[in-house]
């Protein structure tokens, strides 16, 4: 696989082509917050709806790459219907997939790693199998697994590991997931 | 007279001058098209620079020994370099040396614009400024109220100058890209200089884009104010210049205060040097300003009218080839090709993201930037939030034109 073609990974490309729960969620009672990127100007609105400590429903507007679009699309299949503790857990594993060195991500490797510590502890799981599979958690349950454990856990999210070897567009990867937690900052606030 | 045409430059010879072009990015040679952002540098910038850190660095103005006269004389030396280079008529009084055309237009709007503006005095700039010559003047409006008005880009990527007398009224300051960094656009500036002086108004240029791409004669074009980086014309980064008639500059109370710049310090005041030193607090870029003379030497070398001839000849062929390869597919922002028009080439390609496409374009080797160029208002205008930029120096030729069609190829076949 060339590193192009690691970046551009068909389910990417699908998010991109087709993407979920996109458009704008009436606000109130949605929760709204934007994100920018201000090196290359791709602009996001997320909105989301949060009904007893869950997301019931998240939808993404706005326009960019390929990347920063389907990580969104991504995203927000896989944060609706989770708690938002939950939430945050993905939110923190996505983020270390996005800034470990991909060696690192490796079995042998990956208990090794500085963010399997802060990743480790969040063994929540039992969530149902939702429809585009972003959390098939059946044993990773488990503490001490490392990297890898949580990575799989990330199922089809795990596809934007690519972006790593392309440090410029970690950035993209991360808008929406920026603005996700800014809305939980706001919404626990 | 006989008219002298000049004989086309020697691009294949050209291209061994710059040691970057040897240099292989994914298996490909380099293609290196974003000389809009920061150009390359020939060996003689590069062994000027060496040369003078090995044989007489020393901080400049200050010594008596014998390397720091040496110095001092490399720097001014410089500075009458690049203002010839310009045509300025009094070099060593009318060169400020600043980091870039950045920091001369900050210097503009912080040190003439706020001393000589009132709340509610009027200052023309244009929709396709760079935010360089747009957010100083911004900043300046926060802090004492002076009202910006802007010239609007027309369908083509042209300045509508239609209204330009009315849009003068009243206004004391111009403030205008002599070439945008997105577009490509010239605009008119003697025509525009012309009625801006004779509305009373003072005219300031950002030349960062077309002082390293043509012959330019300030004293012709009749601005007030020049800015230019160095770096973009195959100098060093961390230098650029600003040009202004010594008079204006005389009148000009300091930018930033520190050694260098005084005459005379007491507890309770100071006394401003002259120009350009009023200018200059602190240790300068010595060995920059030398690769900067080491440039502008490079560039008189190839002759500026050879330099665009040659640029506008690519530009011409690259909009032609991009229409014929790729169809409507691939939209060229700005004007056709023409005089008016400089070598930066902003891409739409059907509707794959900039990013996307300058990251396969990566993979051909082919260097091009995606994303707003500073010029976030004009993204507005344009109705995107980028552009994949393509821009054209003087090692280019029309292979790293085909190449960057394939590369635009491959990306529409990834992306259907």
């Amino acid at each position: 696989m060339t590193d192009l073609e690691d970046l551009y990974r068909e389910i990417i490309l699908d998010h991109y082509r087709s993407p979920r729960n996109r458009g704008e969620l009436e606000s109130p009672p949605a929760r709204r917050v934007e994100g920018f990127n201000p090196l290359c100007g791709d602009e996001i609105v997320l909105t989301l709806l949060v009904d007893d400590d869950q997301v019931t429903d998240i939808k993404f507007a706005g326009s960019g790459c390929s990347i920063s679009q389907s990580s969104a699309s991504l995203m927000s299949s896989a944060v609706k219907g989770k708690t938002l503790d939950e939430v945050r857990g993905l939110i923190r594993t996505f983020k270390a997939m996005m800034s470990i060195h991909e060696a690192s991500l490796e079995p042998a490797a990956s208990g090794g790693s500085d963010e399997g510590s802060h990743d480790g502890h969040d063994g929540h799981d039992g969530h149902d199998g939702h429809d585009n599979g972003a959390a098939d958690a059946s044993g990773e349950a488990a503490n001490g697994l490392g990297g890898l454990g949580d990575i799989r856990r990330l199922g089809e999210l795990a596809a934007l590991q690519g972006v790593v070897k392309f440090p410029v567009r970690i950035k993209c990867a991360t808008l929406s997931w920026n603005a996700l937690a800014q809305a939980l900052d706001e919404i626990q606030a | 007279m006989a008219t002298l045409i000049p004989a086309p430059l020697d691009i294949e010879s050209l291209r061994k001058d710059f040691p970057l072009l040897a240099r292989t990015v994914h298996g490909r040679p380099l293609v290196y098209l974003d000389s809009a952002s920061s150009s390359l540098q020939p060996r003689p910038v590069l062994a000027a620079m060496e040369q003078y850190y090995e044989t007489c660095h020393a901080n400049v103005h200050r010594g008596v020994y014998t390397t720091a006269e040496e110095a001092t004389a490399r720097y001014e030396g410089a500075r009458v370099s690049v203002g010839r280079f310009i045509g300025a008529p009094d070099p060593e009084r009318e060169i400020v040396f600043v980091k870039n055309a950045t920091e001369a237009l900050n210097l503009v709007a912080r040190s003439f614009g706020a001393a000589t503006l009132r709340r509610g005095d009027k200052v023309l700039l244009t929709e396709m400024e760079h935010h360089a010559n747009l957010v100083p003047w911004l900043m300046l409006s926060d802090q004492i109220g002076i009202e910006l008005r802007y010239l609007a880009v027309d369908a083509d990527g042209r300045l509508d100058l239609s209204n330009l007398d009315r849009k003068l009224d009243g206004v004391k300051v111009v403030a205008i890209s002599a070439m945008s960094n997105v577009l490509g656009t010239i605009p008119p500036l003697q025509e525009i200089t012309d009625a801006a002086h004779a509305a009373g108004a003072l005219v300031v240029a950002d030349g960062a884009q077309l002082v390293p791409h043509m012959p330019i004669d300030v004293q012709a074009l009749g601005v007030d104010f020049l800015a230019f980086s160095a770096h973009k014309m195959h100098g060093p980064t961390g230098i650029g210049a600003l040009w202004a008639r010594a008079e204006l500059l005389e009148s000009m109370p300091p930018f930033l205060g520190g050694g260098g710049m005084i005459l005379d310090v007491r507890l309770d005041r100071f006394v401003p040097a002259d120009p350009p030193h009023r200018f200059e607090a602190g240790t300068p870029p010595i060995a920059e300003a030398v690769g900067f003379a080491a440039a502008v030497d490079y560039l008189e070398g190839l002759g500026m009218a050879r330099v665009r001839a040659h640029e506008e000849q690519l530009t011409e062929y690259a909009i032609r080839a991009i229409a014929e390869r790729l169809g409507g597919a691939c939209r060229v922002f700005g004007p056709p090709a023409g005089p008016d028009r400089g070598g930066v080439l902003s891409l739409g390609f059907r509707d794959v993201h900039p990013h996307d496409l300058a990251q396969v374009l990566d993979q051909y080797g082919v260097c091009v930037r995606p994303g707003h160029h500073c010029a976030k208002p004009l993204m507005r205008v344009l109705g995107v939030t980028a552009t994949a930029r393509a821009s054209i120096g003087t090692y280019n030729d029309e292979r790293d034109i085909d190449t960057l069609i394939e590369g635009l190829t491959e990306a529409g076949r990834l992306f259907s």
